[in-house]
């Protein structure tokens, strides 16, 4: 009885009594949120475009991130270092294009899993061969200072606010591209029906190198803001699993999705700490993703907005 | 022999712009679906492909547009020319540019997509600029007025009719010189499909578009075609003018449903048949 009163009364009480404290574990959630989105991100454009899930979207993060950080250690300038890095996510979105989405079309999606697994362990491979393999600092100038809002009474901290703005802006641009761009509108096209895609003009290769290099830039800019947040090591693959929720919560297919995906699981799992962390032994944030996860797998499983398939009888 | 059939090819290839020449087409390597192909699209014309279910119309299309390749299908004999170049070393955008597009069967409208924004992907290949685009979708209003109305709806959700016309009319924005419309009546009313006939003979009157029609409903057909070609398991049984295959008797008791001299035994229609296979 204590217990239940503890994790179903106590914390909202709690929530009651310390407005401020709730406030600031919202700000913190929503830019951490931003981030889980970014990566999600990666996964529904591919997702959409070749119904492929791609397994290497994390190693993508940790090959980008440690590309940008190994160029800037032989002393290149923040710049030159971002152009090339984007340089190499494009020459990786030409070469899966040529030696691995070319030989796979009209597979089985399973088959195409598969090819992204084996893609996960080239990336890691080859991003600590070239880079190798202890932990790195990534410095690109983002202030990391506390500061507070609301008369001192929430406190925030100036690297996650411009995390969660550049991640806004990233994500403000790719619906702009998506929504207004003759490019951006065969990508729908072909998200939609690859067939009829096909048989109007839109060549999907250029369409898989297209989503291919977004998929690299995203992967990049979220290697960016994670690896400047805690380094840039091997573990940065693993916020791919962190998507995984995101994912089932908005829907595969959906980009809206994975935004409001990512906010609620970045706000949910950093109150679910502040508030029922102490009644249930701390540590929530590791799981609580995954239970909400859970939780929309049988109530709702094609996710928050998850396009619902449109069938005419 | 072997000459003469070669001097027929150059012959057609100077009046027709489209000409199948005798293909052949095999699924996943071992399934032949077509025998022995051969048909000419002549400039501005209808020709109809007319047969069964089955028959081997959809993969002549897809020959020509070259979309065979996307169901692991190959042409592995023959050869069709578009303009003298031979399409199998093209791909459907080249062909797209060069002006020839395909409408599939079964509408494959993009349905998230809103109509106008299908419209709108027809246009891909276009490197004309934004203001002719912009014209021919007026033009394409112009010729579906209810598509203007329903431009900001989902495809997904409009009508069966309503899809057709997206897809004829994406296809439209690409600027074609010729259509490849497959099965345009299907799962449509009677009305409606009398409706996209009427549309399409215009499109091929005003605008010069010659057009390849797959279809089962050879009545139809018939009627808005000027010549046409009957497929009978992979192979042409027979062509010839619109009207004359509409009067030919053959072509009445088989496609049209309409028997000639009263009801014939069941044994008799079987010989008949195949006698008339192995002509």
């Amino acid at each position: 009885m204590e217990f239940l009163e503890s994790i179903l009364v106590t914390p909202f009480i709690e929530i009651w009594e310390s407005p401020y404290y709730f406030i600031e574990l919202v700000l913190v959630g929503l830019s951490t949120g931003v981030l889980y989105s970014l990566v999600a991100l990666g996964f529904v454009l591919i997702f959409k475009a070749s119904g492929m899930f791609n397994f290497a979207q994390g190693a993508m993060v940790l090959f980008a991130a440690l590309t940008l950080v190994g160029l800037m250690e032989h002393g290149l300038p923040l710049w030159a270092a971002l152009i090339l890095s984007v340089a190499t996510m494009v020459g990786l979105a030409f070469l899966v294009e040529r030696f691995m989405l070319r030989h796979l079309v009209n597979q089985e999606g399973l088959i195409l899993f598969m090819a992204t697994i084996g893609l996960n362990f080239i990336l890691e491979g080859t991003g600590q061969l070239m880079w190798g393999s202890d932990v790195k600092r990534l410095e690109i100038g983002i202030p990391d200072q506390p500061f507070d809002i609301l008369g001192g009474k929430v406190l925030l901290n100036t690297f996650d606010v411009t995390a969660a703005f550049i991640g806004a802006l990233l994500v403000i641009t790719l619906a702009v591209f998506f929504q207004k761009t003759p490019m951006g509108r065969a990508l729908r096209a072909v998200a939609d029906d690859h067939q009829a895609a096909l048989s109007v003009g839109i060549p999907l290769k250029t369409i898989w190198i297209a989503v291919w290099t977004i998929a690299g830039i995203v992967a990049l800019v979220a290697g960016i803001v994670w690896g400047a947040k805690s380094g840039v090591q091997f573990s940065l693959s693993l916020i791919a699993l962190k998507a995984l929720p995101v994912l089932i919560l908005g829907g595969f297919t959906s980009v809206p999705g994975a935004i409001v995906g990512g906010l609620i699981i970045g706000v949910g799992e950093k109150v679910a700490e502040g508030f029922w962390g102490p009644a249930l032994g701390g540590a929530i944030e590791n799981w609580f993703a995954y239970m909400l996860a859970l939780a929309f797998l049988v109530f709702r499983p094609q996710g928050l907005f998850g396009e619902k398939i449109i069938e005419r009888v | 022999m072997a000459q003469a059939v070669e001097q027929k090819t150059e012959a057609a290839a100077l009046t027709s712009p489209l000409v199948v020449n005798n293909i052949e087409v095999i699924y996943d390597h071992v399934i032949l679906v077509l025998k022995g192909v051969s048909l000419e699209v002549p400039e501005g014309g209808i020709v109809a492909l007319l047969g069964a279910n089955g028959a081997g119309k959809t993969t002549t299309l897809k020959a020509i547009s070259n979309l065979l390749g996307a169901e692991r299908g190959e042409v592995t004999k023959g050869e069709i020319l578009f303009r003298g170049e031979r399409v199998d070393s093209l791909t459907p955008n080249e062909l797209v540019k060069r002006g020839v597009i395909q409408v599939m069967e079964g509408r494959h409208c993009f349905e998230h997509l809103t109509v106008e924004d299908n419209l709108m992907t027809g246009s891909y290949t276009r490197r004309d600029g934004a203001a002719a685009v912009a014209e021919s979708l007026e033009k394409v209003y112009h010729y579906f007025p209810r598509l203007k109305e329903r431009r900001t709806s989902q495809a997904g959700y409009t009508s069966g009719g309503e899809q057709q016309m997206t897809a004829i009319g994406r296809a439209l924005m690409a600027n074609p010189n010729t259509i490849l419309l497959d099965e345009p009546s299907m799962g449509l009313a009677p009305q409606l499909v009398e409706e996209i006939f009427e549309i399409v003979k215009a499109l091929n009157e005003k605008e010069g578009v010659s057009i390849l029609l797959a279809e089962q409903n050879t009545m139809i057909a018939l009627k808005y075609a000027d010549y046409g070609y009957i497929l009978e398991n992979g192979r042409v049984v027979m062509d010839g003018d619109a009207a004359g295959l509409r009067e030919n008797p053959d072509v009445k008791e088989f496609y049209l449903g309409l028997a000639g001299e009263g009801r014939k035994s069941f044994r008799d229609v079987k010989h008949y048949r195949r006698r008339k296979r192995w002509l």
